[in-house]
């Protein structure tokens, strides 16, 4: 609440920052545009960036240090009685002297009580201090800023330059985020296989990942031979990409060749609401209605059929990335230049004719692609196959079989407690670097193809 | 070198109209084409030269807007006969675009393609003999002998629109249309391409749509002029040159305007 208003209370700031600079540039030059090396409003944003930045920073500071710093300052306070208990039972102190004073809990003990009045003066001192920092430093800026204004003030370039800055900024979280995770994920690979060799992991062909509590247990062992997960991944997504290909190429061929404008302008967004349904829904419609269905069919059959089979999974999972081929090959076969298509048929080639000896082959890059796209996106799937695909871990390739994948056997490593050094837990990073450098390589490959492809058809 | 009027028209058109939706794009046209003349057609944009040109081969019948009335004959049959099949048609009446359009695929597979799609060879040495037929008349053979297995889209701008009409003659047509074939080339190529126009006429008869007055002076024997979806002139190329009937025509030709 606080914190709001103080917000407010700069922003308006701010904004008189603005204003104030703007009017002071016009005032500078007498209302002649012109004689000014920057556009007032330049100068208005400059003053307001020496108004706002400054303040925004403390705040920043404040948001990220107060509650480091009000511990410490709460702790070294503490009666003696307290302060001498273990470290574990101290982080349960300090929590309910800030359950106190913040939310009213009642305390435990008149030491506590008196902790959480420390705890609450504290930390209205604290923010007063902030606040206090913060608007002086927004009005020393405004006032500095405001003076410095004279008509060759270079204020464009440096608000073009701050802008510059804000915006690298903005990128290089994204890029430290995802060297982040990769370096996390490297590393704690990297423990991994300091209990389990490398080659058993990606060459073994069982999957047991339990690890022993106590040594003498019976199956006390774990094994981490992947082969199992990598097969399954690759059955479910080979099967998904046998259902997503010819039904995506070919409406897609329909859609950029055949259809009426009309019909396109309505059944090509539905198509794409293919992609848009949550992977949970299909999911479930995987396990509940196509699993019993295909188990149904195959027992009528004679066949033995798994309840959660590998083709109940690639089936759903076939029509869940059918947009992914469909949209893209849509694209590249439309971008295929007309001119082609009029050399074919002035040489009296069919419609048909046109399409497998001209079109296509036009678009082959591109659809590859995006066939690549779809792949990657099949086989980093976690949600159906979770729900539809089972966790036996069977080295097997007959899709009536219940297979497990890579996403799923991660899923379940990471559910409930974990120690996070046990060989079971550090296996999902193992598993998840394996699925990350796949899928790192197929979309690489994937785009690079598509943009070859754009820029010969540019 | 003009034609003689005895013998009857390749391509007869009659009170041939187009209409694209509710634009009336060519109007009331009429036009007897001769079996091994050039007919260059010129006139300035938009007038409806390539309309024309897209009536004989029935292209128009891709768009969906246009409407076509009139009578069109080949050799006497209607082209626009509901039991005429525009694949055969095609077949006899090859085209050739403004842009070079060769195919994404090799010289050799450019031209084989028409010969393929019509089963005209028997077997490999007989579409080999095509191909190679095709690209000797189109005067390229000597330029892609030993590098048929590239890329058609390898090779430059006039050496593409060469092979586009080595691809268009490997089908042996009896006629020829050219829309503006030398607009994207430079004047080496530009020269290469009329010289080439020339030797055809020996066994094609050619229609060839033309920005340049002096392309059209160079190879064609009959120059028609439109003006604004109409036909306006017609005659030998020498006449329409030195002593046009039209002060249209005449307008154009001395470059008052267009
Ligand atoms: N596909 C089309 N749809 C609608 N109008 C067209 C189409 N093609 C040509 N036109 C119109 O018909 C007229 C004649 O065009 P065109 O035959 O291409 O002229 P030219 O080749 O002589 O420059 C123009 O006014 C043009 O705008
Ligand atoms: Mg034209």
């Amino acid at each position: 609440m606080q914190l709001l208003v103080l917000s407010l209370v700069l922003l308006a700031l701010t904004a008189l920052g603005y204003r104030l600079g703007r009017g002071r540039a016009l005032a500078v030059i007498d209302c002649h545009p012109r004689h000014l090396h920057s556009l007032p409003s330049y100068h208005g944003y400059w003053v307001a960036m020496w108004c706002g930045l400054p303040a925004l920073l403390v705040l920043a500071g404040w948001l990220m240090f107060e509650p480091s710093l009000l511990r410490a300052l709460v702790m070294s306070a503490l009666p003696a009685e307290l302060a001498g208990l273990p470290d574990e039972r101290l982080a349960l102190v300090y929590n309910e002297v800030r359950n106190v004073a913040r939310y009213g809990h009642s305390a435990s003990s008149a030491a506590v009580a008196d902790a959480a009045r420390h705890y609450a003066s504290l930390r209205q001192t604290i923010f007063a201090a902030a606040a206090l920092a913060a608007l002086s430093l927004a009005i020393a800026g405004l006032v500095y800023a405001r003076s410095r204004i004279h008509r060759q003030l270079r204020t464009r370039n440096r608000v073009e330059s701050a802008i510059r800055v804000f915006l690298i900024a903005a990128s290089l979280v994204a890029i430290f985020t995802t060297i982040g995770i990769v370096l996390s994920l490297l590393f704690e690979s990297l423990r991994f296989f300091q209990s389990v060799s490398v080659s058993e992991f990606l060459f073994g062909t069982s999957w047991s990942p339990q690890m022993a509590i106590r040594s003498d247990q019976v199956g006390s062992s774990g094994a981490f031979g992947a082969v199992p997960l990598f097969t399954g991944t690759l059955l479910i997504a080979g099967i998904a990409l046998l259902v997503a290909v010819p039904l995506g190429l070919l409406s897609a061929v329909y859609m950029a060749e055949y259809a009426a404008p009309r019909f396109r302008a309505v059944v090509k967004p539905l198509l794409e609401i293919l992609a848009g349904i949550p992977t949970v829904v299909y999911g479930f419609f995987a396990a509940l209605t196509v699993a019993p269905f295909i188990r149904d069919a195959g027992t009528a059959l004679g066949l033995t059929v798994a309840s959660e089979s590998a083709l109940a999974a690639g089936l759903v999972m076939g029509i869940m990335i059918i947009p992914f081929v469909s949209s893209l090959a849509d694209d590249v076969i439309t971008a295929v230049p007309h001119s082609l298509r009029e050399g074919s048929y002035g040489l009296g080639a069919t419609k048909s004719e046109t399409i497998t000896l001209v079109v296509l082959p036009a678009a082959l890059p591109g659809i590859v692609g995006g066939v690549l796209l779809a792949a990657s996106r099949a086989i980093g799937e976690t949600m159906i196959v979770v729900m539809a695909a089972g966790l036996a871990a069977n080295l097997t390739a007959n899709p009536l079989e219940a297979v497990t994948t890579v996403t799923t056997q991660i899923v379940t490593l990471l559910v409930g407690d974990q120690e996070f050094d046990s060989p079971k837990t550090l296996a999902a990073f193992a598993l998840g670097l394996v699925l990350f450098t796949i899928t790192l390589a197929l979309n690489m490959v994937a785009l690079s193809i598509v943009n070859r492809y754009r820029e010969k058809y540019d | 070198m003009s034609h003689s009027p005895s013998l009857p028209a390749k391509v007869r058109a009659r009170d041939i109209n187009v209409h694209y939706g509710d634009k009336h794009a060519l109007k009331h046209v009429d036009l007897d084409i001769h079996a091994h003349e050039v007919v260059a057609l010129i006139g300035p944009s938009g007038c409806g030269k390539s309309t024309f040109l897209r009536c004989i081969n029935r292209m128009n019948d891709q768009v969906d807007s246009a409407r076509v009335t009139g009578l069109l004959t080949l050799d006497g049959d209607d082209i626009y006969d509901r039991a005429v099949d525009v694949v055969q048609l095609r077949a006899r009446v090859g085209m050739v675009f403004q842009k070079p359009n060769p195919f994404p695929k090799s010289i050799f597979d450019n031209v084989a393609y028409g010969p393929r799609i019509h089963g005209m060879a028997r077997d490999q040495a007989e579409l080999d003999e095509i191909v190679m037929t095709s690209l000797e008349r189109a005067g390229l053979l000597a330029e892609v002998r030993d590098r048929l297995d590239e890329p058609g889209t390898s090779l430059s701008g006039g050496q593409q629109q060469r092979l586009c009409i080595a691809r268009a003659i490997a089908v042996s047509p009896e006629l020829i249309l050219m829309d503006e074939p030398c607009s994207a080339l430079d004047p080496i190529a530009t020269a290469r391409v009329e010289e080439l126009i020339d030797e055809l006429r020996e066994n094609f008869t050619i229609v060839i749509v033309t920005h340049s007055m002096q392309q059209a002076a160079r190879v064609s024997q009959r120059t028609a002029f439109f003006h604004l979806g109409e036909l306006v002139e017609v005659g030998d190329t020498e006449q329409i040159f030195t002593n046009p009937q039209h002060p249209l025509t005449q307008g154009y030709i001395t470059g008052r305007f267009g």
